[in-house]
Formats: structure tokens, C-alpha cells, sequence
């Protein structure tokens, strides 16, 4: 079931094109990747969602309907460039915007309880925001973002300025959003938090969606059958057991073995390179080479900035 | 909506008022006020109490024991002495000052000389000027030697006070005070502009604040932008009327207060008369003699005309045009506030606000001197301008129709000028890190969201 949908949005500003007929379709319960290089059209994205910007043309679906003024209470929305009051202490502030989601005064009370006492935070109530370190102010930005329980919640950068142990905390309290039936939208270019989180992904450069689909497809797309062998025995024979099917890019040798990765062009499988291999060379490992979505995310913006120039 | 409105409002208001900045204002505002209108009273009088003797040589013996003394004043005539030997030892000497008149003095005024080691106050040099000239003319009148001069004399003494009088359309008639009015309108309108400025100034650093700690984006994906703007801009407007209405108060109890304290010793009329002057005619320069009834009548007189003014009318136009004038200044601050990143960067979009503002105060000297000519007509009907300059005629009385037209203008134009902000805003706060110009902001305008 889709949750959220962009049919062909396009937006433009005064000087340029914003987005160009993006069309995304976000799975319900599932944590959705958007990608792209800094100024390819993600904010505004974002922005159109969160209704702060209107399309010029195409539309914004929520639950199979066009998106309503008053959805703004199921969203929940947290910028890369975090925003709070300086001079505001935090519960109060925290109260406040809980508030402006529509969450009723005490209602909002009784969830903050919650949320703080389980963040450990229950001792910074009363202390402004300027008092706080960045990582405790991103804790604060956290629960305001989901205080209000929102069906899609969007995250802008949300491991940016986070230690180790707090990315830790907030990986696991993501993960459990989407486990009681939120819908997240991550903004990023930390494509190690891709590869572990999402499960879907959009690819954004130059205001148009350069591709979209689930990783696994994604990535399965961009192999390139290459495979990285660990192999005991003589690697000078390797060359003559192979055909012109098979290109050995590189080896490495250590004392006890040797590692080769190897290319396999036209009809040849993984399963006859080990059926060739096997009854020369005591095989301690074999695998294949995935390129990591790091990898697809800059070999598809250097092609796009090919084709444009 | 309307609730997320009221809240925003409640933030604005309550983040403000809490401050400790706000507490001080409220406080420190009516004691530098009362300062202002007790301080000078309370010298006066202070300086009156001390006792000061003034040795006179008087060369032209015309005036031995002539110069009228004080309560505060002696004047002690010597002979014998010279201004030199008085001089040698003036510091051990009981004198204040030492007035030398040289016997030429009939034929040369100048030859008369005050003398001491400080300078001399003003109250004392009129005191004794006066007395003279008074003196010079009784005895140049005698030497005309005309019959029973003193009676003549005493019976030409007049004292003329013009009473301004102004018909009312019903018929009617209602005595005015002028220089009163003038000082009313004086501060009506200078706080007008004080307010516009001090609160104005506050919306444009909260949209900045908002802005550059980003907070704007969390509040725009909840509310929309123009309902911010506007709940920001109600909230501290409600702020300024909290701090104008406690200084109003706390003036008030303070300006008694110190009228108790400073004056209640003296406890006749007269003390009132000198902070009642001083308030509303500073004319305590002025040390004719006075003869109790006389003051006793002007008392009376400045009081009346106090309670002629309509303080409830003053109050509700004054009410009127501050929230008038802040609404049409606060939604431009507002604008400029969004269109920069820091306020350093608002100089450039401050102008066009400030010379209007700076106008509305050059104009008010000439419209409370002439309240009906045609300048301080249109300038209170410019509605950039009528806030200041409407609110320096009020107290002179102005026809009903101006004051209607000139709020129906300022209403018109500050529902323009929101709308018009509020274009400029929603974009402008989501604009970071670009040199924002006047084509800029002309192509916000035009835009749709």
C-alpha cells in the first residue's frame, strides 16, 4: 500500500527549476531513502510536502487523496538545519510546538514525560536550549519531531551531529517508529545509513529523479559481476585454467593465500567460474562484489553532469 | 487555526513579558519619567530654602533697603568697604554675592555688577533686576513730581491673561489651554513614535531570531506563515500596551508619591502650584513676585484646563493610533526582518520606514504650533505620518470628520501593508545565505506560492 505519492512535480523559482516532474510513490511502513547531491531539489521537495511551498503543477497524495491543509498534523518534519528556541527553556518549548501540532495541553504533557524520561533527559526540562550541547539539543529536535505520532515522518540529515551512541539510540528508535506503522522519509547523502536502513530509495540530481526503487534492486542493477576470490595453491595456474570469458583485475597475495577479483564477461555464471576453479585451488572464500550505494550514487551524478555538459 | 493563532500569540506575549529586559524597562520607564517632572520642581525648591545674603554697595545711595527681600534672600547694605576688601576675604564672609551699583547708574544701566566666586543663579539676577528697574522708574516718575504717584502707580498696575475660548458647534463654549495642549500633543505624539520604534524594531529581531536559528521551518511545516507573522506581530503589540498601561500606573502613583514626600512640608498651595506649573508651563523661571492670590488663581486656572482636556477621548485616539501605527510599521519590520539573515543587514530596508517616522516628528513642531494649517492637516491624513501628527492635534480639538477619515485611511493602509508584508515574508523566511536587493523582494511580490 502507497502512504504518500508525488505525481509530476514541478516546481520553479524566479532563476531556476526546482524540480522537474518528480514522481515518487512511498510504501507504506517502509523507510524511504531521497537522494541527491546538495542542491538537487530535496528541500524543496520536502518543503512541498510540509505545504510551506505549493507545486506550479503536478499533485502531492496522502492515503490515495490529495494532500489537505489540516494534513499537516500527520506529518512529522524534522530540518537538516536544526531550529529551536535559544532563549526558550525546553519543556516549555517542547509543549509548544507539541501544541501547534494539535496535541491537546495535557495530552502533550503526558507524552514528553514519557519521551523524556526515556531519553534521560527529565533533568533538562528547565534549562534553556542555548544551555544544551548540539547532540542534546538534536534529542529535543527528535521528540518534537515525533511527539505528535505523525503517519510520515521526514527526517532531513538525521544522523548529522550525532555521536556514535546517540546515532545508535536513534537508528533503534526509528526503526521502532516504522515497527508501530510510521512511514519515514529520510533526506540524505550518508549512504551508509542508506544501505541499513532504507528500503526504498530515490535518486534526485538536477531536479529530476534519476532513479527509484527498491536497494536491493537498485544495487543488484549496478552489479558488475565482478567476484573476489580467497584461494590456497599455485596463482600462476590461474591464468591457464581461465578462458576469455573470465578477467582477472588484480590479485593479492599473503603468506598463507591468495585473493584474485575477477571480472565474468558475456554467458559465464558465478557457478562455472567455481566449477573451473575448484578442482585446482582449495577455495577459502568466494563473494560477489556489490557496489555499495556510495559508489551508484557517484558514478550516476558524474554521468548525469556528463550527459549535461 | 484559531487556536494555533492564540497560542502563538501567548508565546510571543509571555517570552517577552518574562524577560528580565521587560521587568527593568517597566520599572526604570516611570522612574526616569517622574524624574523628569518632579527633578526640576523639587531643585526649584530645594534651592530656594537656602538662605543667601547679598552685601550691596551702593555708590548712587538710590537704593538703600529698596530691593525687595525673600524668604531665602537678604541683602545686606554696606558703607564703608569697597568691593576690593570685599573680595580679599570673601571666602570667610557670610555672602553669597556681592552687588556693586555705581553711582551713573541712572544714566548707565550697565553700571550695576553682581560679583561672587560661583555663578550667580538666574532666579537671583532676575530678583534684583527687576527690583531696580522697578526701583529707577518710581524714582525717575517722582522726579516729575506729580501728585499722589504712588497711588497712580498702584492703581495702573494690571496683570492681562488672555483666555482662550472655543465655540463648539452645539452652541456651546469650552475654554482651552493652549501651551497644555501643545505639551499633550507633544507627548501623545512622541510616544507614538517611541512605541513604533521600540516595538516595531522587536518584531523585526523575533522574525531574525526565528530565522536564523532556524526554528522558522519547524513553526512553517505546523502553521502557516502569515498566521506567524500576524501572531507575532498581535503578541508584542500586546506587550506594548502591557508596558505603556503599567507605566501609566506606575508614573502615576509615583508621581504622587513624590508630591507627598517632596512637597507635603510645605503643604499650601503654592507647592502645588510649583509642580503644576512645572508640568504644564514651566514658567518657574519666571520670579515676578508672586502674590499669593494671583498663583492661587493660575493654580486653579492650569487645573481646570487639565480636567477641560478629555482624557478618555485623549486616551482611546492615542490607543487608537498606537496600534494603528504599530500594525502599519510592525507588518514592513516584519518584511525586513524575513528578508535579511542577521541584522546587520537591515540598514538598506530600514530607510524607507525611518524617514517617514523621522518626518512624522519634524512635522509635529510645526503642527502642535499650528495645528490647523495645511501641513498638519495632510500629514495627519498620509497614513504613514497621521499616527504622530493626528495624535499631536487631538488635544487642540479637531472636527470629527478629519479624525474619522484619517483613521479609515490608517486602517486601509495597514490591512495594505500586511498583506503586502506577508507576501514579502513567506518567501523571505525561507531564503538563507543570498544578498537580498529591492528587485528581489519586488520579484517576491509578484510570486505565487
Amino acid at each position: 500500500m502507497e502512504l504518500f505519492a508525488a505525481r509530476n512535480v514541478t516546481k520553479n523559482f524566479a532563476n531556476h527549476q526546482a524540480l522537474d516532474k518528480v514522481t515518487i510513490s512511498v510504501p507504506e511502513k517502509s523507510i524511504y531513502g531521497l537522494l541527491g547531491p546538495n542542491g538537487a531539489g530535496k528541500t524543496t521537495l520536502i518543503r512541498i510536502v510540509n505545504q510551506i511551498l505549493a507545486p506550479d503543477t503536478g499533485e502531492i497524495l496522502l492515503n490515495g487523496r490529495k494532500l489537505r491543509s489540516d494534513d499537516i498534523q500527520l506529518i512529522g518534519y524534522m530540518p537538516e538545519e536544526r531550529g529551536l528556541y535559544k532563549k526558550m527553556k525546553v519543556g516549555e518549548q517542547a509543549l509548544y510546538f507539541g501544541r501547534l501540532k494539535g496535541l491537546d495541553k495535557k495530552e502533550a504533557m503526558k507524552r514528553l514525560k514519557y519521551w523524556f524520561e526515556k531519553f534521560e533527559i527529565t533533568a533538562w526540562w528547565d534549562k534553556k536550549v542555548e544551555e544544551l550541547s548540539k547532540g542534546m539539543q538534536q534529542k529535543i529536535q527528535f521528540i518534537i519531531t515525533i511527539l505528535h505520532e505523525p503517519e510520515l515522518l521526514i527526517f532531513d540529515e538525521p544522523f548529522s551531529g550525532f555521536d556514535p551512541i546517540n546515532t545508535n539510540l536513534l537508528k533503534n528508535e526509528i526503526t521502532s517508529l516504522r515497527e508501530r506503522g510510521a512511514t519515514i522519509i529520510f533526506s540524505t547523502h550518508n549512504m551508509g545509513s542508506v544501505e541499513e536502513l532504507c528500503d526504498h530509495i530515490t535518486l534526485i540530481n538536477n531536479a529530476r529523479v534519476i532513479i527509484s526503487g527498491p536497494v536491493a534492486g537498485i544495487r543488484d542493477q549496478f552489479k558488475l559481476d565482478i567476484y573476489r576470490i580467497s584461494f590456497q595453491g599455485d596463482p600462476e595456474k590461474l591464468h591457464d585454467i581461465l578462458n576469455d570469458d573470465y578477467e582477472v583485475l588484480d590479485m593479492k597475495s599473503s603468506s598463507s593465500e591468495h585473493t584474485a577479483r575477477i571480472k565474468l564477461h558475456r554467458k559465464s555464471t558465478d557457478n562455472a567460474l567455481i566449477s573451473l576453479l575448484l578442482p585446482h585451488f582449495h577455495i577459502t572464500s568466494f563473494t560477489e562484489e556489490i557496489p555499495g550505494m556510495n559508489d551508484i550514487f557517484i558514478d550516476l551524478v558524474n554521468k548525469e553532469r556528463q550527459t549535461v555538459n | 487555526m484559531q487556536n494555533k493563532s492564540l497560542l502563538i500569540i501567548a508565546r510571543e506575549y509571555l517570552s517577552r513579558v518574562r524577560k528580565k529586559t521587560f521587568i527593568i524597562m517597566t520599572l526604570l520607564g516611570p522612574i526616569l519619567f517622574a524624574a523628569i517632572v518632579i527633578g526640576p520642581a523639587w531643585f526649584a525648591t530645594m534651592e530656594d530654602r537656602e538662605e543667601r545674603i547679598i552685601a550691596v554697595i551702593d555708590s548712587s545711595k538710590l537704593f538703600i533697603d529698596k530691593i525687595p527681600e525673600t524668604e531665602y534672600l537678604k541683602f545686606e547694605y554696606l558703607e564703608n568697604t569697597s568691593v576690593e576688601h570685599l573680595r580679599e576675604d570673601f571666602d570667610e564672609a557670610p555672602y553669597y554675592a556681592v552687588l556693586y551699583i555705581a553711582h551713573i547708574v541712572a544714566s548707565t544701566p550697565s553700571a550695576v555688577q553682581l560679583m561672587s566666586d560661583r555663578q550667580p543663579s538666574l532666579n537671583i539676577r532676575m530678583h534684583i533686576a527687576n527690583a531696580l528697574e522697578k526701583e529707577l522708574e518710581r524714582q525717575k516718575l517722582a522726579a516729575w513730581e506729580i501728585e499722589n504717584i504712588d497711588d497712580i502707580l498702584s492703581s495702573i498696575k494690571t496683570s492681562v491673561n488672555i483666555r482662550t475660548i472655543i465655540w463648539q458647534d452645539d452652541g456651546g463654549e469650552k475654554e482651552s489651554h493652549s501651551e497644555l495642549a501643545m505639551i499633550v500633543g507633544y507627548l501623545g505624539g512622541f510616544l507614538i513614535y517611541f512605541f513604533i520604534f521600540l516595538f516595531g524594531a522587536q518584531v523585526m529581531r523575533g522574525v531574525i531570531e526565528e530565522k536564523s536559528s532556524r526554528v522558522i521551518e519547524i513553526i512553517v511545516s505546523s502553521v502557516k506563515p502569515f498566521q506567524l507573522m500576524l501572531g507575532k506581530i498581535v503578541g508584542i503589540g500586546l506587550v506594548g500596551l502591557t508596558q505603556f498601561l503599567l507605566w501609566v500606573i506606575l508614573s502615576a502613583t509615583l508621581i504622587i508619591m513624590g508630591q507627598q514626600i517632596f512637597f507635603s512640608d510645605l503643604g499650601t498651595p503654592s507647592s502645588e502650584t510649583i509642580v503644576a506649573e512645572d508640568i504644564f508651563s514651566s514658567s518657574t523661571l519666571q520670579p515676578s513676585e508672586p502674590i499669593e492670590n494671583d498663583s492661587h488663581d493660575k493654580f486653579m486656572e492650569v487645573f481646570a484646563s487639565i480636567s477641560a482636556i478629555n482624557f478618555g477621548v485623549m486616551l482611546g485616539t492615542f490607543l487608537f493610533y498606537f496600534l494603528g501605527g504599530y500594525l502599519l510599521y510592525a507588518s514592513l519590520f516584519a518584511a525586513i526582518g524575513s528578508a535579511v539573515d542577521s541584522e546587520t543587514d537591515t540598514q538598506q530596508f530600514m530607510l524607507p520606514i525611518t524617514i517617514p517616522l523621522i518626518l512624522s516628528i519634524i512635522v509635529m513642531m510645526n503642527a502642535i504650533m499650528n495645528p490647523e494649517g495645511a501641513v498638519a492637516f495632510w500629514f495627519s491624513m498620509i497614513p504613514l505620518t497621521s499616527p504622530v501628527i493626528m495624535m499631536a492635534r487631538i488635544p487642540f480639538g479637531i472636527p470629527v470628520w478629519e479624525v474619522m477619515l484619517s483613521a479609515g485611511l490608517l486602517i486601509a493602509a495597514f490591512i495594505f501593508t500586511t498583506w503586502l508584508a506577508g507576501r514579502i515574508y513567506r518567501t523571505g523566511i525561507l531564503m538563507y545565505g543570498k544578498k537580498v536587493n529591492y528587485r528581489e523582494i519586488w520579484k517576491w511580490l509578484r510570486y505565487n506560492s
